[in-house]
């Protein structure tokens, strides 16, 4: 990697000033994706900002609606652990990756770089949660703008995820086979005003809402209301692992068995 | 009863207190004072003529020892290739430069253009940023197939064509297959893929070059299988160093599976510059560049026709193989897809005439080379599966068809110039028969049906040729090399024994099992003998560990020491006890007199060897000391027969591998725990090559698989507990173990089951589906059952 300087701040405060004060600057999270990206020199920060030290985005609780809010630097493992209050949430994280990348990888580190085959992504618009930053609140459904690409302004840290609970809900993720990561993945999730469906590691445009079948299932919270419901190939990512066909087919199949396992 | 020491004894592996606690001395452990570092400015596009590679500003930055480029290589010596393939017109194959540094045109991505040395890794790195590279960029060559049609772009403008050789086998028999073909009652054909794959050993490879100014001598430490052969091809052929002035030390080695055997341009490179700046210089090769600088494995195009009388009796083969050798011609890559690819195309079968013809190809792809294997995993490939389809296509119950074409006697010179010296391949069959349960299969179907899934079963044989080889025999086949092993054993004057060992182990277990074998001869405890090996200092030659030779042909050395050993004791002790040496019997470690109760113990023996007061100095030499080199005579036959069962997910195209079963021949066995672990990892291999593995390169030459991110490498939950089985033993005939060999088998014979299994899966699922090419992966299974 090349020389970088490394900043600790230890409020939130005090990281957004850091990041402000140049345009190279980037902050760390759990530095799952960067510290691969740095060590292969295809990023040059000039001070990385690590949020690991920051206590106040740490740690799981309710608020007064029923919501689980995560903050930002709580571990994959810390979830797993301790989202007992949303089990399909605490269920994906404890599949995310390996052990190594559930003790050190990060919730919000995952939503800020919406990796178009992370889970996270899937929970969070699924969820119809919202993305807590330094600035402001942003619903799920505003934050995912396509394969990395999200709602936050340079230097905006994410500090917590809300999400609602919904009445029932569930992960299934079909994983390719060299990195694991989701080749798709299909969040379900049932709330009293209707159902939500999130599609990650199919679409060239990142995570997705699949409405058709949202409409289906709302009707009828069964596997057999998806029946002869498709999604085309166009647009799909084509590559190795799979055709867009292939991915198309499998959104199918895996929300079916979310839905039959939620 | 399981033994307790010596042969056949499950002795734990000695080396592994040291590699389990983080004490094994990698080459990466090895630190130089002094030491400069190396960073290997290499090609991102697959095909261009470089116009010019400016070093200028690369030389001021911080750190820089110097910049290395082509140039600096001009007067030195290429890659050699140590193997001459004739082709099918007696002609010798077209053999292109392999430059350390790329001279004129770069040819693979991954082929190295310049070399920073520097203080530091990273400074290094940061200069070799910093030079600039100006390439035309040339169409890469990439599909066989049209690397052959006329006007296709040359990789390498000297060549003819892109044409390695046409190779025809055996040639005279040609006309006989055609015509057996021709008249049979039915032939089986099918085209296949045999995958590309990425070696990928635990340990990258590390070079550290070091030079002595005051005595002119060069040291390479290296991450080799083979470190005498590096020592003779560098020395003698790249950088012109006799071997009394180069010392090459292969120390502990974290895997190798082929990709360590060859003299790669990196340790030559180490070595000169170590000399040309008077510092020692040291490469440790990053995950990322093994994807491209590590000789790949495999890539076959293979079409495959199996003749068959009315009775169902295999009556000719003929082949047709696109063997890739990549950009450059790597150590031994042009013996693969011929001798040791061609010859085992009869496998377990007695079909009378084969026909195999091989046309090896440069692409710009990185070099192709033996890859655990190596050959035979592709001739065992095509022929399983085309049997397995020819008992479909028939009607037929494919383990039926087999046997009734089995080779049962011994020995049997099969149509492809080798000669099987034993073997019962009933015998493995009825074992393999036994452990996987056959008769419970129905039971199992229908519970994966109960669950919605999809179940099938698939049976193959295999035979490899290994104890590779008879030098006659291979310098006839073009091999620029004899295929001996060397051993001294060196007997301390308090009884002590060291073994030096030209075998080179690199996950083996050399360090347990060769002890096993001289403890057992000499009637002592194993705890008394230790092994040297990797280090040209040490033994006298070595040819190194390869193609399941070690045991065969390393441990057979060691057997032909120990007897002069053996010899030259009784001597001793027949003079000690004023007996004649003929009523000498060595037995646990105690010379005895024949038919008397006077007996000698080893130690003073041995002690009276370094203290002759008492000694028949005018008939032996003091000292106890023995060398030998051991030739076979032939090359060994383990055999086998595998089973495979799996369940696919009709929904995903998922494959799971429920349950395999292993039963080999390898002869006898000198530690069964050792010998089930090389059949575990083989097999772990041999399931990755056929469900996940995949180099992919896309039209431009880019490798597309080139992490982990893309390549998939089997994990503990791809496979199954497996069965193993080394019971049925038909020990080898010519050489004094009896022993035929176990590292490659498992990767040998599983592919084909697997994909046997797959396709048994979908057919009886009502698919039509005749082959799936490997990697077997999800999609692939779902496209194919798409229709």
């Amino acid at each position: 990697m090349y020389a970088f300087d490394i900043e600790r701040p230890g409020t939130i405060a005090d990281a957004v000033a850091a990041l402000a004060k140049s345009d190279e600057n980037q902050p760390l999270a759990g530095g799952q994706t960067l510290i691969p990206t740095l060590k292969q020199r295809l990023a040059a920060p000039e001070t990385l900002v690590s949020l690991g030290g920051i206590s106040e985005i740490q740690g799981i609780c309710q608020d007064d609606a029923g919501r689980v809010c995560i903050g930002a630097g709580t571990t994959h493992a810390d979830v797993a652990a301790g989202a007992g209050a949303y089990p399909a949430l605490a269920s994906l994280a404890n599949n995310i990756g390996d052990p190594a990348v559930r003790n050190r990888g990060t919730i919000g580190g995952s939503l800020a770089n919406n990796d178009p085959s992370a889970c996270y992504p899937a929970g969070a618009l699924g969820s119809g949660a919202t993305i807590v930053t330094n600035a402001r609140e942003i619903a799920a459904d505003d934050y995912f703008q396509g394969m990395f690409e999200t709602a936050l302004d340079a230097g905006e840290i994410i500090t917590e995820v809300k999400f609602p609970v919904p009445e029932a809900a569930n992960y299934q993720k079909f994983e390719q086979p060299a990195s694991r990561f989701a080749l798709v993945g299909v969040f379900v999730a049932k709330f009293a005003g209707g159902v939500r469906v999130a599609v990650t590691g199919a679409s060239e445009g990142g995570v997705f809402r699949w409405s058709e079948a949202e409409t289906a299932l709302s009707g009828n919270f069964s596997a057999s209301a998806l029946d002869g419901l498709s999604l085309p190939a166009d647009g799909m990512i084509n590559d190795l692992h799979g055709s867009g066909a292939y991915r198309a087919h499998l959104v199918g199949v895996m929300t079916r068995r979310a839905v039959e396992a939620a | 009863m399981p033994k307790d020491g010596g042969i056949g004894a499950s002795s734990k592996r000695r080396e592994d207190v040291r590699f389990l606690t983080g004490n094994g001395n990698y080459t990466d452990d090895i630190n130089m004072r002094g030491q400069a570092y190396v960073h290997f400015l290499r090609s991102d596009v697959a095909h261009g003529t470089l116009k010019s590679v400016d070093t200028k500003a690369a030389e001021g930055m911080p750190g820089v020892l110097r910049v290395f480029t082509g140039a600096d290589f001009a007067e030195v010596g290429g890659l050699p290739c140590g193997w001459q393939v004739t082709d099918r017109h007696g002609e010798p194959m077209q053999e292109p430069g392999h430059p350390v540094l790329a001279q004129g045109k770069v040819r693979h991505v991954g082929d190295p253009i310049a070399a920073v040395v520097a203080e530091s890794r990273e400074q290094a790195r940061d200069a070799a940023e910093a030079i600039e590279v100006d390439i035309d960029e040339l169409p890469a060559v990439m599909d066989m197939k049209a690397a052959l049609a006329d006007g296709s772009t040359k990789v390498h403008d000297d060549l003819t064509s892109n044409l390695c050789y046409d190779w025809g086998f055996v040639e005279e028999n040609k006309d006989a297959v055609d015509a057996a073909i021709k008249s049979a009652a039915h032939v089986t054909t099918l085209e296949l893929k045999n995958n590309r794959l990425v070696p990928n050993a635990m340990e990258p490879r590390v070079a550290v070059g070091d030079y002595n100014r005051s005595t002119d001598d060069s040291t390479l430490y290296t991450t080799s299988q083979n470190p005498h052969v590096i020592r003779l091809l560098m020395g003698a052929f790249v950088l012109g160093i006799p071997e009394h002035k180069l010392r090459v030390v292969a120390p502990d080695v974290g895997g190798g599976f082929g990709s360590k055997i060859y003299h790669y341009a990196e340790e030559a490179f180490c070595t000169f510059a170590a000399k040309a700046l008077n510092r020692p210089v040291k490469w440790t090769c990053s995950r990322s560049e093994a994807f491209i600088s590590d000789a790949h494995g495999r890539d076959h195009v293979t079409k495959i026709e199996l003749a068959l009388d009315a009775d169902n009796n295999f009556t000719a083969v003929r082949t047709e193989t696109y063997a890739n050798m990549g950009a450059y011609l790597s150590t031994f890559a042009p013996s693969i897809p011929t001798w040791l690819h061609g010859t085992l195309m009869a496998g377990n079968y007695k079909t009378p005439v084969i026909y195999v013809n091989v046309k090896a190809v440069f692409t710009n792809t990185v070099p192709v080379d033996a890859y655990r294997g190596a050959g035979r995993p592709e001739a065992t490939y095509q022929l399983e599966r085309v049997i397995d389809k020819a008992a479909r296509e028939l009607g037929v119950d494919p383990i039926a068809l087999r046997r009734q074409n089995f080779v049962t006697e011994f020995p049997y010179a099969t149509p492809v110039a080798v000669e099987y010296d034993t073997g019962d391949y009933n015998a493995t069959m009825d074992k393999l028969l036994e452990m996987a349960d056959m008769s419970g299969f129905e039971a199992r179907l229908a519970e994966s049906k109960k669950n919605g899934k999809l179940r099938g079963l698939g049976v193959n044989c295999y035979i490899e040729a290994c104890g590779i080889a008879p030098s006659n025999l291979v310098g006839q086949l073009g091999a620029r090399a004899g295929l001996y092993e060397s051993a001294t054993v060196r007997v301390n004057a308090t009884g002590g024994i060291t073994v030096m060992t030209g075998s080179h182990s690199h996950g083996q277990g050399h360090e347990t099992a060769f002890p096993q074998v001289v403890a057992d001869m000499l009637g002592i405890d194993e705890s008394m003998i230790e092994i040297e090996h990797g280090d040209t200092d040490k033994a006298p030659m070595g040819m190194g560990t390869y193609g399941s030779r070690s045991i065969a042909v390393g441990g057979s050395a060691m057997v032909r020491a120990t007897e002069k050993i053996i010899a030259k004791t009784k001597k001793i002790a027949a003079h000690l006890m004023e007996a004649s040496e003929a009523d000498i019997e060595l037995k646990d470690g105690q010379f005895n007199v024949a038919g008397t109760d006077k007996s000698v113990a080893w130690g003073d023996v041995t002690l009276a060897a370094y203290v002759p007061h008492n000694y028949p100095l005018e008939e032996i030499e003091p000292g106890l000391e023995e060398t030998a080199f051991y030739d076979p005579a032939n090359f060994t036959y383990p055999a086998g027969a595998y089973a495979c069962e799996v369940e696919v997910d009709p929904d995903t195209g998922k494959v799971t591998i429920e349950r395999f079963a292993a039963a080999d021949d390898f002869g006898n066995v000198i530690n069964p725990m050792i010998v089930s672990g090389q059949v575990h990892g083989g097999l772990a291999q041999g399931i990755g090559q056929a469900l996940l593995e995949n180099a992919a390169y896309d039209e431009n030459g880019q490798l597309l698989s080139a992490s982990y991110m893309d390549y998939a490498m089997p994990r503990a939950d791809d496979v199954p507990f497996y069965s193993v089985d080394h019971s049925c033993q038909t020990p080898c005939t010519h050489n004094p173990l009896g022993v035929k060999g176990c590292g490659e088998a498992g990767a040998i014979g599983s592919p084909p089951a697997v994909v046997n299994a797959v396709v048994d899966a979908l057919q009886r699922a009502g698919h039509d589906v005749t082959h799936i090419d490997m990697p077997v992966s999800p999609s692939r299974v779902w496209a194919a059952m798409q229709g």
